[in-house]
C-alpha cells in the first residue's frame, strides 16, 4: 500500500514537473506563424451578455488587423474559451490557454471576480493579461503581467457621486449592492465615500446576492428611508428586476448605476420601468466622432446589433495588445509586457488610453440616461487634471433629456471628481 | 406602520408563491413517502413552457393582456402536468419498490438532469418573461400611507387562493380526492378495495405539477428574470415550507409557505437594524427547517399519527 502510495506520489511529481516545461516552453513563443491570443468569458453563464460582447468586439479588431496585413507580417489567432462566469472555471481555462494553447497573452475577463480569480494564473506563467472592462483596482494589483483598458471603480463611483449631488442635487441617496460581488461592493463603497465628502449622506444600505429574485423587502427598506436616488452598481439580470419591482413599490427616486447595466437583456427585463435612471459607462453610441461612429457601424453590419461598451473595450483590448507587439518587435513576454506598459495616448473607440504605473486605463465617463429603451448621452466626466478628450455630447438628445429631467444643471458639464 | 404592512405584502406574495410549491412536495410526500427533489425543476420548467407558449403564439409581442396571462398559465399548468407524470412513470414507479433511499437518490438525479438538459439545450443566461400585466409602466394601487399593492401581485393572491381552493375541493369532495387519501394511508389495502393506485399516483404527480408551474408563471409577472436554475434555491425552500407546516399536511403547505415567504422579508427588511444583512434571508430559511426538525419534527400542523393528503 505504501509502495503504491509513494509510486502514484512520485508520478505526479514527474506530470507536474513536466507540465512546468512545457508551461517555460510555451511562454517565449515562435517568431514565425500566427500570434495566438487567449480570450476566456462568460459565453453561457448569467453573465454570457457580457463575454459575448467582448467576444465580438476583439474578433472584429483582430479581423481588422489580419485585413490590413496582421502585426509585422503575422496574423493574428484568437482561441476563446467559455468560463460560465464562475471564478474557479476562469482559472481552470486559462491555465489550459497558458499550457494547452500557448497563448503570448490573454484578453479577459469582464467581471472583476472571474479577473481577480484567472490573473494569478496568468502572473505566475508571467503572461501578459488585459482585461478589457474588469473595474475592481485589486485586478491589476495581482502583478506587473496584469493590465486594463478600462477606468478603475473609485473613479466610477466618484462619477456617479459627483453627478448625482451636482447635476441632480440629490441630498440623500441609499444603495442597494450585490454583496457577493467585488465589483459591486467596490462601487458602493467608492461611490459612499464620494458622497459623503460631498456633503451628501447615505440614508440606505441594502444589498442582495446575484440569483436573487424578490428584492421588493430592501425596496420597501429604502423607500421608507426616502432617498433622492439609489445607487445600484449591480450586474443587468438583477437590475431589470429591481428596476420593476421598484416601479410596482411606487419609488419615484431615480436608480444610478454603472456599466454593469449595459447589456441589451436590461431591457427585455426592465421594459419601460427603467425610464429615467442614470448609469456611468465607457463610451456613448451617440458620439458623433467618426471614428465611433465607423465602430459602429462595422458592429452593426457585422453582428446585426449596436456594440454595448464591452464590445468597445473588447476591441480597444484587442487593438492596444496589436500596438504593444508591434512596438516591442517580438511577442517574447518581457519585452511585450514593458510594451503595453508604455501605452500612451493611444487612440480607441473608448477614449485615448494611456496606461499609468499600475497598468490601469486613464480615461474620461460618461453618463447615460436611460429612456425609450436606450441609452441616451448626458454627460462626460473626466479624471483631475485631464482634458475631455471623448464622447462629444449629441447636442439634441442631451439637451432635451437635461431640460427634461434634471434641475437647473450647473452649465459646467465636466466635473472632475476630487481626489 | 405603512412600511409594515408593506413587508406584510411583499412577504406573504413571495409566500404564495412558496405555497404553491409546497404543496407538490406534500402531497407526493403523502402518498409516497418520497421527497421529490425534482419538484423545484418541475416550477422551472412551468415557468420556461409559459415563457415559450407565450413566444410561439406571439403573446408577447401582444402587450399586457390577461387574456393572454390565462392562456399561458393553463398552457403551463397542463404541460407541466405531463412533465411531472412522465418523471412518476419513469424514473419513481420502476424504483417504488425498492428502498427509500433508492427512490430519494433518483428524485436527485431526475432534478440534476432536468437543470442540466435546460441548461444545454437553452443556456443558463436569465431570460425576461412577458409583461402581461403592464408591470413596467403602471403604478400601484395606493392603500394608506406609503403602502402600496401590484397589479402583480393582487393576481398572485387571487389566483393562488383559488387554486388551493380548489385543491381543497379535489381533495375533498371528489372521488379521486377520495381515492387519493385512501392511497396515502394504505396503499395496498387501497389497491385491495379495487382503487387504481397507479393512476391515482400519477394524478397526484400531475396536479402537483401544474400547481408549481401556476407558481412560475405568477411569479414570472412579478419577477420576470427566468433561468434554468431558478427552481433549486426556490424549491429548497418550498420544501423547507413543507416541512415548517408539517410534510403529508395540505393546510400546513399552505401556512409554511407563507411563514417563510414573511420571515424571509422581514429578514431583509428590518434585519439590519439588529446588524442581520439582508444576505442572511437564505439562511433564516434554513435554520427554520433546522429548528422544525429538532423541537418539532411532524411541524406546525401535523400530528404525531400523521394524517397524510
Amino acid at each position: 500500500m505504501k509502495r503504491t502510495l509513494f509510486a502514484l506520489l512520485l508520478i505526479t511529481t514527474l506530470l507536474i514537473g513536466f507540465a512546468c516545461e512545457r508551461r517555460g516552453a510555451g511562454n517565449n513563443g515562435g517568431s514565425t506563424g500566427p500570434i495566438v491570443v487567449g480570450y476566456y468569458g462568460d459565453l453561457s453563464g448569467r453573465t454570457s451578455s457580457f463575454g459575448q460582447s467582448t467576444k465580438n468586439g476583439a474578433e472584429m479588431a483582430a479581423d481588422e488587423i489580419n485585413k490590413a496585413g496582421g502585426i509585422n507580417g503575422r496574423t493574428v489567432q484568437i482561441v476563446t474559451e467559455d468560463d460560465q462566469g464562475e471564478p474557479n472555471k476562469a482559472a481552470t481555462v486559462v491555465t489550459k490557454l497558458i499550457n494547452q494553447d500557448k497563448v503570448i497573452a490573454l484578453l479577459g475577463e469582464v467581471a472583476s471576480s472571474n479577473s481577480l480569480a484567472a490573473a494569478p494564473k496568468a502572473q505566475e506563467a508571467k503572461v501578459p493579461m488585459i482585461s478589457p472592462s474588469s473595474t475592481n483596482p485589486q485586478v491589476t494589483q495581482v502583478g506587473d503581467y496584469i493590465f486594463r483598458v478600462c477606468f478603475i471603480d473609485p473613479f466610477q463611483g466618484e462619477v456617479m457621486a459627483k453627478f448625482s449631488a451636482n447635476n441632480l442635487h440629490a441630498k440623500k441617496a441609499a444603495i442597494l449592492y450585490d454583496f457577493n460581488s467585488d465589483y459591486s461592493r467596490g462601487l458602493y463603497q467608492f461611490f459612499k465615500r464620494s458622497f459623503t465628502s460631498l456633503g451628501g449622506q447615505i440614508v440606505s444600505e441594502q444589498s442582495y446576492t446575484q440569483g436573487d429574485r424578490d428584492f421588493s423587502g430592501q425596496l420597501t427598506a429604502i423607500r421608507a428611508a426616502n432617498p433622492d436616488v439609489i445607487y445600484v452598481p449591480g450586474y443587468y439580470g438583477e437590475v431589470g428586476v429591481i428596476s420593476n419591482q421598484k416601479k410596482q413599490l411606487g419609488i419615484k427616486a431615480p436608480l444610478l448605476g454603472g456599466d454593469g447595466w449595459d447589456a441589451p437583456q436590461l431591457w427585455q427585463l426592465g421594459g419601460s420601468s427603467l425610464d429615467g435612471n442614470y448609469i456611468s459607462n465607457h463610451y456613448s453610441v451617440d458620439d458623433p466622432s467618426p471614428a465611433i461612429q465607423k465602430f459602429v457601424a462595422d458592429y452593426k453590419a457585422r453582428y446585426n446589433i449596436l456594440p454595448d461598451a464591452l464590445a468597445a473595450l473588447g476591441y480597444d483590448a484587442m487593438k492596444v495588445l496589436a500596438d504593444a507587439i508591434k512596438r516591442a518587435g517580438t511577442t517574447e513576454n518581457v519585452k511585450l509586457r514593458d510594451a503595453i506598459a508604455q501605452t500612451q495616448n493611444f487612440q480607441g473607440v473608448t477614449g485615448r488610453i494611456s496606461i499609468d504605473k499600475d497598468r490601469n486605463a486613464v480615461k474620461p465617463a460618461v453618463v447615460l440616461k436611460l429612456q425609450n429603451m436606450k441609452f441616451v448621452y448626458e454627460t462626460t466626466i473626466s479624471p483631475e487634471g485631464t482634458p475631455v478628450t471623448s464622447a462629444s455630447p449629441n447636442t439634441g438628445t442631451s439637451s432635451a433629456s437635461t431640460g427634461t429631467t434634471a434641475p437647473p444643471a450647473p452649465p459646467t458639464k465636466a466635473a472632475s471628481p476630487a481626489q | 406602520m405603512d412600511t409594515f404592512v408593506q413587508q406584510l405584502i411583499n412577504g406573504l406574495n413571495v409566500g404564495a408563491i412558496y405555497a404553491l410549491i409546497a404543496l407538490g412536495y406534500t402531497m407526493v410526500y403523502g402518498i409516497l413517502r418520497l421527497i421529490n427533489f425534482a419538484h423545484g425543476d418541475v416550477y422551472m420548467v412551468g415557468a420556461f413552457t409559459g415563457y415559450f407558449i407565450a413566444l410561439q403564439l406571439g403573446l408577447a409581442a401582444g402587450g399586457p393582456s390577461l387574456v393572454s396571462l390565462t392562456i399561458v398559465l393553463l398552457g403551463s399548468m397542463f404541460v407541466a402536468a405531463v412533465v411531472g407524470m412522465i418523471i412518476e412513470r419513469f424514473a419513481y414507479r420502476p424504483v417504488r419498490k425498492y428502498s427509500r433511499m433508492t427512490t430519494l437518490i433518483m428524485a436527485i438525479g431526475v432534478s440534476l438532469l432536468i437543470e442540466n438538459l435546460f441548461v444545454a439545450r437553452i443556456g443558463a443566461a436569465p431570460r425576461a418573461f412577458p409583461d402581461f400585466l403592464g408591470s413596467q409602466s403602471q403604478l400601484p394601487y395606493r392603500l394608506f400611507g406609503n403602502a402600496a399593492i401590484s397589479k402583480a401581485q393582487i393576481i398572485i393572491f387571487l389566483v393562488s387562493i383559488a387554486l388551493m381552493v380548489l385543491l381543497q375541493w379535489i381533495v375533498f369532495k371528489t372521488k379521486v380526492g377520495t381515492a387519493m387519501r385512501a392511497v396515502s394511508f394504505n396503499l395496498n389495502s387501497a389497491k385491495l378495495m379495487g382503487i387504481n393506485t397507479d393512476l391515482i399516483i400519477s394524478l397526484t404527480f400531475a396536479i402537483g405539477s401544474a400547481l408549481a408551474a401556476a407558481g412560475g408563471v405568477l411569479t414570472a409577472q412579478y419577477n420576470p428574470n427566468i433561468d434554468p436554475l431558478m427552481g433549486i434555491l426556490t424549491g429548497l425552500k418550498a420544501f423547507v415550507a413543507a416541512v415548517l407546516g408539517g410534510i403529508g399536511n395540505i393546510p400546513g403547505a399552505v401556512l409554511g409557505g407563507l411563514l417563510i415567504g414573511a420571515a424571509e422579508t422581514f429578514v431583509v427588511g428590518y434585519g439590519y437594524h439588529i446588524g442581520i444583512a439582508s444576505t442572511y434571508r437564505d439562511a433564516v430559511a434554513f435554520a427554520i427547517l433546522i429548528l422544525v426538525l429538532l423541537l418539532r419534527p411532524s411541524g406546525l400542523l401535523g400530528s404525531t399519527v400523521q394524517e397524510k393528503v
